[in-house]
């Protein structure tokens, strides 16, 4: 070691001594895989308020029938901004964040296994939406295809296409830099005798994430690599005077677009994998089957894309095939749930916040979950498809699912992370806001779609009017419930009670053996694992 | 080869860099010129990313080089960087298989339907195009792009398939120089290797002239065209990356660097290159054979 520059050089004596670099250059030099994870988790919480504002705008414009606060293209640009900004802006880089930040103290690891590259990957993703966000002032504004971005209307996207296809691009490489790094990690920088069926649960949905991220990501860059060409080289993928096709798209698409909505819903699994059994004072039941269960989800995630494609006109073998395929996932999901509510059975729970964000998870994704069903069912989809129930279905899965998970590991890694407790009566206040919000906000549109309410439409008839009242108002109350959480993590950072290194009593796992918050280098030599 | 000052049961990290956040604004000004550009606007600030590009990757690959002749990577750093390689190389595979799909749907589906066969391809066929007969290699009902020839796979594809092949062997042959400290076997057989990929790429640049002149087939002939260039062409740039690698393998060699224990740059690369290697057997098999 020969160099001045070694920060986080480490001797023999004094291992915890070097703190961070003081300043901005931290933040921006930072290799540490705590302080990447922190700029992470705060990234997603901007992008979240970013989507929440957009999906605000929608929900305001549905209020009443008729055009009021929005002229309907640029209704277009919300309701296509709103789920590129959540999907790969709030919550893959949360869950990025908590891999980040829990990974390495979960499995005995000094750091991530490639931290210079993991400083690449998280400031890719402020760039990139810099880029993407920045089309809402360009001739012709932003995309407002939808986020599918479905060829032929995508191609008729003004100045901002090349812009939102090269922030895709940037977007992908930093999640395929992350999910390498992860994968690297967990394969290579394990303490000894942490052997894989001992890993934390958190940890194993997230190695099977990774390779979903690995294997469908560059497929997404392939396939909008084929729009730019189509629109300014002269190429014919999904032009069918050419001998293309536009259907070749979405089976393209969805080949990546199925698997990412697991890779937005496997750590959710983890996190609540986690939180259940300290909240129950019990193991999980079924540690090994939850493992298969989960990669029996990820394997199944390859072959059901088409249950997206069911209207668009596919033989009526793919059809069967899809619909059967897509049921068989409703089976290891069911596992799962089975599972964590064995594992409240006849625990001695107590129900703070990360555990009430918990149970709201098994029960509101399960909701999803059947709602999924029900549009795999072929002939039942052709009515469904295009309408507020699939609205319904994916918000189900999403927000009272992967972002609650997102909310209750906050509420339960922060008081480790910040050496703070939060406040208690906030996060409950911040709950049941939430979860009154977030169904009235959602259930209603179960109902719209089903009477045939079609989605990504600014206008509707008379008669869907009351239920998108209702709907609306559960938006504000949402969105605006999310403020108590911005201010309690705020307080949560700047001081509060001090929290034991084990937080919780039930709570088991490396992590929990570290102080709160952890030294800024957390092992630098292997734990042992019992 | 753990460095004197690390104990062995200390775990080795890497000190924080500037070439993380330089690369992240070259990438930034990369991408922000490329779409400037294919909006009508200049190329300057593409160039200034592209030229940015290649000095980040000097500053970050020569400071994990020096770190690494300066020994201080520990062999779980090794096998990390090994992991990574492993699943970039998987990550390139899928890259490919979307084009490859490509290809097969327009072959086995979009094509076939759009001349008739089976119920799905009866309404566009009969109403749009009922005087077009499904064929492969095809520009579409609309004659898109013109007339064109295919290539044919067993003049220059079928040569390039014995340099490409014939490189995989010379690389081993360097590779197992090194092993056995046989230096000039290692340096014989990495220049012969670099040597053949750009003979490779040469005669790739010379189908593509012939093509676009002598056949009129170009990136704008239809299906045929689209799969046909942009296969190869992506195919074409990792070569010319796998290339440059190698090339850079080579200096390192005559540098002296490597020893026949640690020596992970040079079997990135060979990875890197038999990836390559393998796509264009996939090439030349389902793109200019079949
Ligand atoms: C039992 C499990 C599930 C089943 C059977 C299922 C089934 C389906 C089906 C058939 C559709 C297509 C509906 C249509 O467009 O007509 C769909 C859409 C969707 N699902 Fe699921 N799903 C399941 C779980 C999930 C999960 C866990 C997530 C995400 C975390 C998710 C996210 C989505 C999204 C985002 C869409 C809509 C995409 C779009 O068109 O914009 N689903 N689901
Ligand atoms: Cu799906």
């Amino acid at each position: 070691m020969s160099t001045a520059s070694h920060t986080t050089d480490h001797g023999h004596d004094h291992d915890h001594d070097h703190g961070p670099a003081r300043g901005l250059s931290r933040w921006i030099l930072t290799t540490n895989h705590k302080d990447i994870g922190t700029l992470y988790l705060l990234f997603s919480l901007a992008m979240f308020f970013v989507g929440g504002a957009m999906a605000l705008v929608i929900r305001a414009e549905l209020f009443e029938p008729g055009l009021q606060v929005v002229d309907p293209h640029f209704f277009n640009q919300m309701t296509t901004l709103h789920a590129l900004v959540m999907i790969f802006g709030a919550v893959m880089p949360a869950f990025v964040g908590l891999a980040n930040w829990l990974i390495p103290m979960m499995v005995g690891a000094p750091d991530m296994a490639l931290p210079r590259m993991n400083n690449w990957s998280f400031w890719i993703m402020p760039f990139a939406f810099t880029l993407l966000l920045s089309t809402l002032f360009m001739p012709g504004g932003g995309p407002a295809g939808g986020w599918t971005l479905y060829p032929p209307l995508v191609l008729q996207t003004g100045s901002a296409f090349p812009f939102v296809i090269l922030a895709v691009h940037m977007m992908g490489a930093s999640s395929i830099m992350g999910a390498i790094n992860i994968i690297a990690t967990i394969l290579n920088l394990r303490a000894p005798g942490m052997t894989l069926m001992k890993m934390p649960l958190f940890v194993w949905t997230w190695l099977i994430t990774a390779f979903l991220l690995i294997a469908v990501m560059p497929v997404l860059a392939g396939t909008v690599t084929m729009l730019l060409t189509d629109k300014f080289f002269g190429t014919s993928f999904f032009n069918a005077a050419g001998g293309g096709d536009p259907v070749m798209f979405q089976h393209i698409f969805w080949f990546f677009g199925h698997p990412e909505v697991y890779i937005m819903i496997l750590p959710a699994f983890g996190v609540i994998s986690q939180i259940i059994p300290t909240f129950a004072r019990k193991p999980l039941f079924g540690y090994a089957s939850m493992v298969y269960a989960t990669a029996s989800i990820a394997f199944l995630s390859f072959i059901v894309w088409a249950h997206h494609m069911f209207t668009v006109g596919m033989p009526l073998a793919g059809e069967l095939f899809f619909m059967y395929a897509t049921m068989l996932i409703a089976v290891p999901t069911g596992v799962k749930v089975f599972n964590w509510v064995s594992t409240m059975w006849r625990g001695a729970m107590t129900f703070e916040t990360p555990m009430l964000f918990a149970i709201a998870f098994v029960i509101l994704f399960t909701i999803g979950g059947f709602s999924g069903l029900m549009l795999a069912i072929a002939p039942a989809d052709f009515q469904y498809h295009d309408t507020y129930f699939v609205v319904a279905h994916f918000h189900y899965v999403l927000v009272p699912g992967a972002v609650f998970s997102i909310m209750a590991a906050a509420y339960y890694w922060l008081p480790k992370w910040t050496g703070h407790m939060y406040n208690e009566k906030l996060g409950k206040l911040h709950f049941w806001l939430s979860v009154i919000g977030v169904n009235v906000l959602f259930f209603p549109q179960h109902f719209l779609g089903l009477a045939g309410m079609p989605r990504r439409i600014p206008d509707y008839a008379l008669q869907f009017t009351e239920f998108n009242m209702v709907s609306t108002v559960g938006a504000f109350l949402f969105g605006f419930s999310q403020l108590f959480f911005l201010y309690n993590v705020i307080q949560t950072i700047r001081g509060g009670a001090k929290a034991t290194d084990q937080v919780w009593e039930g709570a088991e796992g490396l992590e929990w053996t570290l102080s709160s918050p952890p030294p800024y280098h957390t092992f630098t030599t292997a734990p042992e694992i019992k | 080869m753990t460095h004197a000052e690390h104990a062995p049961d200390h775990y080795y990290v890497p000190t924080q860099s500037h070439w993380p956040i330089i690369a992240t604004i070259s990438l930034f000004t990369l991408m922000l010129g490329g779409a400037t550009l294919l909006n009508g606007g200049s190329s300057t600030l593409l160039l200034t990313g592209f030229a940015l590009i290649l000095i980040t990757m000097f500053g970050w690959f020569g400071t994990v080089v020096r770190e690494s002749e300066k020994g201080l990577y520990s062999d779980q750093m090794d096998r990390s960087f090994r992991w990574g390689m492993g699943w970039f190389i998987f990550s390139e595979v899928m890259f490919f298989a979307a084009f490859f799909g490509a290809l097969f749907y327009a072959r086995t589906y979009s094509v076939p339907w759009l001349g008739g066969e089976t119920s799905h391809g009866v309404l566009t066929h009969g109403l749009l195009w009922s005087g077009y007969e499904a064929a492969w290699p095809t520009n579409g009902p609309s004659d898109i792009g013109g007339f064109f020839a295919p290539m044919h796979p067993w003049g220059l594809p079928a040569i390039n398939t014995l340099i490409l092949l014939s490189s995989g062997a010379t690389l081993t042959w360097a590779h197992w120089g090194l092993i056995e400290q046989n230096r000039p076997q290692l340096l014989k057989g990495l220049a012969a290797t670099v040597a053949l990929g750009v003979l490779f790429l040469s005669l790739q640049a010379y189908e593509y002239a012939h093509a676009y002149h002598a056949l009129h087939l170009t990136l704008g002939s239809g299906i045929y065209g689209s799969t046909f260039f942009m296969l190869t062409g992506f195919h074409g740039l990792h070569v010319t990356i796998g290339a440059i690698i190698l090339a850079v393998m080579l200096f390192r060699s005559l540098a002296g660097h490597f020893t026949p224990q640690r020596h992970f740059a040079f079997e990135a690369a060979a990875w890197y290159w038999h990836f390559v290697d393998v796509v264009w057997l996939g090439l030349f098999i389902f793109v200019y054979w079949l």
